[in-house]
């Protein structure tokens, strides 16, 4: 990123003189250039952010990135630094929205200008919402204004994933399904609030880094872990506090007495009697229906996850612990001579425990990643052998970046890669009425590496025929583009 | 450092490739080499320092344009002056409006002026100044959507057409629109005429005061656009097929204008998915013997 090109302006804009335009800058804008930005404060530069099915499909190639020196006046200008980017010479045009195509060459047509198609109608982005809460069945559908636009997937370790948008949703239904899909897919990518409803479940606000809100009410914690997992994490400080200990969970539901640290601990049976699946001693699956309510189950009485405590074991005056696993929920029991229990007010030293189970819990988010596809392109007929040079740029890449922030690259054919959305400047991702979303991807290589890209070298050799002189002049190594805090 | 404008050809060792700041140019011609070194030499040389040359005038390039009167000295900034003066009297608009194809027209005008051509073309960020010798032509396609092949549109610019000029506007360019559309694409006579009466049919396509459109101040996003304190396009929220076609229609009946009064040669609107051209003949015709493979090699995955 350059930051040498700015001056301070009278409040919170920026001029730039990077040339002789001199625009004034506002905080997350660009100027006229869509080259230069304000990013909080400061003058960055944002090109390339090159979208690699546009360039390879315009013939586009590597070419090092900021020139240096003064042009010599030769016709080519080469600019040779280290760091470079696929198609750095393909142009802003690109994402200039315009109907009209002159393509090159190819069946009569004679140029290509200016599209407005998509970038990646291969993508999506898969959304992780930390909650237990009940968010919709494996499968259901998901919309977004009433459109389908994707569906409820796995749900991971104290989360729920969503898998939204993808090529189907995007131009395989009607017109309307892929506008609201391409809209909510911008948003979310650009880390915007966006409402999504589910077929049989509930309604979240989702927008990266921050909390869910489910049916309306914000998401505060992940849970400390499965109900199981609770009473192992702190059977210890509960020990000798209380008879029996219940961590009420959607998954898996512990009870401190038949569970194995209870027994470590020789805390004896209580003659509790859970409803539900018993899994091993002390965990129970499916001891309620999922939902929105306690521990990521419907209920909203504790008690009714149990059935009468065996008289035979169970005593009067005994004491109860119910808790979930973040510690939202909890009360305090104590059996009356019915062997009922019946809530009492809550011990200071097991407030505290339940307290430390809330402390325990991570503060719960919603986080996107974004994952496009840019690899069949590359197979389109760039070169007489595509799959080489797909391979060849994976081999040689020294970094894959989206908009700065580092990416995953899925193995496999293709360029398919997925990045944090909170780790792009703001605004990184456009749309194009497709629809399709225009996403950032830089493509940083040392000059030895862009080298060993032998086909493109193949292409640049022409040129050097129209100017005699074009020279490739080594400049010192430097690292490649740091990535946006 | 001295800013020096990138110079070089892209990949396929054909197109030339000029940008300075903001002005991105993509210029490709055909002849002899001979004559091809001398066009694209002449490019090069008239491109260097053309930035410096508008920034010179750019306060009064950026004010509302006088019907009449043209206080401007550059030839460029005198072109875009003539380009939007035909619209002055009855709309706001600045010369701004026509800078891109008036960069390049004058672009196409010195290689022209330097080498014997066949054809040649100027592509600046959509706005395309074309050069024809005789008989020659060029074929120009119209994408709807170009992930579906479902409808593709061709026109054959000849070089007896008057059309020298292809320019696009709408909303999602990166100069600020008044209108909706997502994209009004004009043919006409010259790419400067064609800058300028894109920008104002664009701004035709409108619904005033629906609810579902987001419009501020453009000083508001870019402080020094010449667009000032007047409204422009931020977001267009759903659309019924009525008012679709009413903004369209809109659009449409300023572009008939336009057409009426020689100032443009044809256009295409788009808005939300929704085509409508405006034709004196019908040099926009549905074409399907375009390949589908050559679209998709040329242009998409």
């Amino acid at each position: 990123m350059l930051t040498d090109t700015t001056t301070p302006a009278a409040d919170d804009k920026i001029r730039c003189d990077a040339c002789p335009v001199m625009c004034y800058i506002k905080p997350g804008a660009a100027g006229a250039c869509d080259r230069y930005a304000n990013h909080d404060g400061e003058l960055v530069r944002v090109d390339p952010h090159v979208v690699l099915e546009r360039t390879v499909s315009h013939g586009g190639r590597l070419v090092p990135f900021q020139a240096g020196g003064d042009w010599d006046g030769k016709i080519v200008h080469e600019p040779s630094v280290f760091v470079t980017a696929i198609g750095a010479g393909t142009t802003y045009p690109d994402y200039k929205p315009a109907p009209f195509i002159v393509s090159s060459e190819i069946d009569g047509v004679d140029m290509v200008t200016v599209v407005t198609e998509g970038i990646f109608s291969y993508c999506g982005v898969k959304v992780k919402i930390d909650t237990d809460r009940y968010l919709g069945p494996e499968t259901a559908t998901v919309r977004a204004q009433g459109e389908a636009i994707g569906h409820v997937t796995t749900s991971e370790y104290g989360s729920q994933m969503l898998s939204l948008g993808g090529v189907h949703h995007l131009t395989g239904g009607s017109k309307k399904e892929g506008r609201v899909t391409c809209d909510a897919l911008m948003d979310l990518s650009n880390c915007k609030p966006v409402e999504l409803t589910i077929d049989g479940g509930a309604t979240v606000v989702v927008q990266a880094g921050y909390p869910p809100i489910v049916n309306g009410v914000p998401e505060e914690r992940m849970r400390v872990g499965c109900g199981s997992a609770t009473i192992g994490m702190f059977a210890k400080q509960w020990h000798g506090k209380v008879d029996e200990v219940v961590v009420v969970d959607d998954h898996i539901t512990g009870v401190l007495s038949e569970h194995q640290a209870g027994k470590l601990l020789d805390i004896p049976d209580t003659g509790i009697k859970m409803k539900g699946r018993r899994s091993t001693p002390g965990r129970y699956f499916q001891v309620a229906e999922p939902g929105t309510g306690w521990g990521g189950t419907m209920i909203s009485d504790p008690l009714s996850v149990l059935g009468p405590f065996d008289p035979k074991r169970a005593r009067t005056g005994m004491t109860m612990l119910m808790v979930s696993t973040t510690g939202e929920h909890a009360a305090y029991y104590e059996l009356d001579a019915a062997l009922k229990p019946i809530e009492t007010p809550m011990p200071a030293d097991l407030k505290r425990s339940v307290e430390r189970i809330q402390e325990n819990c991570e503060p719960a988010l919603c986080t996107v990643l974004f994952m496009g596809g840019a690899g069949g392109s590359l197979r389109a007929g760039v070169t007489d052998n595509p799959v080489r040079l797909t391979r060849s740029v994976k081999e040689a890449l020294t970094r894959v970046t989206s908009g700065g922030a580092p990416v995953y690259v899925w193995p496999g054919g293709g360029i398919t890669f997925m990045v944090d959305v909170t780790r792009l400047p703001a605004g990184a991702f456009g749309y194009v009425p497709t629809p399709a979303l225009v996403a950032p991807i830089e493509f940083t290589l040392r000059l030895s590496d862009y080298a060993a890209l032998g086909g493109h070298m193949d292409h640049v050799r022409p040129l050097a025929s129209l100017k005699d002189n074009t020279e490739f002049r080594q400049m010192p190594s430097r690292s490649p583009p740091g990535q946006h805090a | 450092m001295k800013r020096v404008p990138q110079i070089g050809f892209l990949a396929d060792g054909r197109r030339l490739h000029l940008q300075d700041g903001p002005i991105d140019l993509i210029v490709e011609a055909h002849g002899s080499e001979t004559n091809l070194r001398a066009a694209y030499n002449a490019a090069a040389r008239r491109f260097t320092g053309l930035l410096d040359e508008l920034c010179g005038e750019l306060p009064i390039l950026r004010q509302a344009a006088d019907p009449v009167r043209c206080l401007l000295q550059g030839l460029v900034a005198r072109r875009m002056h003539a380009a939007v003066a035909p619209f002055a009297a009855d709309h706001f608009i600045t010369p701004m409006a026509a800078v891109a194809g008036s960069v390049a027209e004058e672009i196409l005008g010195a290689m022209v002026g330097a080498a014997r051509l066949e054809r040649a073309y100027v592509n600046n960020g959509g706005d395309i100044a074309l050069y024809l010798a005789d008989r020659e032509q060029f074929t120009v396609g119209l994408m709807d959507r170009p992930d579906d092949h479902g409808l593709m549109r061709t026109m054959v610019i000849r070089a007896d057409d008057p059309t020298r000029g292809v320019a696009t506007s709408g909303r999602h360019g990166r100069s600020f629109s008044l209108g909706i559309a997502d994209a009004v694409t004009v043919l006409a006579q010259t790419a400067s005429q064609a800058d300028a009466a894109a920008t104002i049919i664009a701004n035709a396509v409108d619904l005033p005061g629906h609810p579902a459109i987001v419009r501020c101040p453009a000083q508001d996003l870019q402080p020094d656009s010449d667009l000032g304190a007047h409204l422009v396009t931020r977001d267009v929220g759903g659309l019924s097929d009525v008012e679709i076609e009413d903004a369209l229609e809109a659009g449409a009946d300023k572009a008939r204008q336009l057409l009426a009064a020689g100032l443009i040669d044809g256009a295409a609107l788009r808005l939300h998915g929704e085509t409508v051209v405006v034709a004196p003949r019908a040099m926009l015709r549905a074409e399907t013997a375009v390949q589908r493979g050559a679209i998709e090699s040329a242009m998409h995955v």
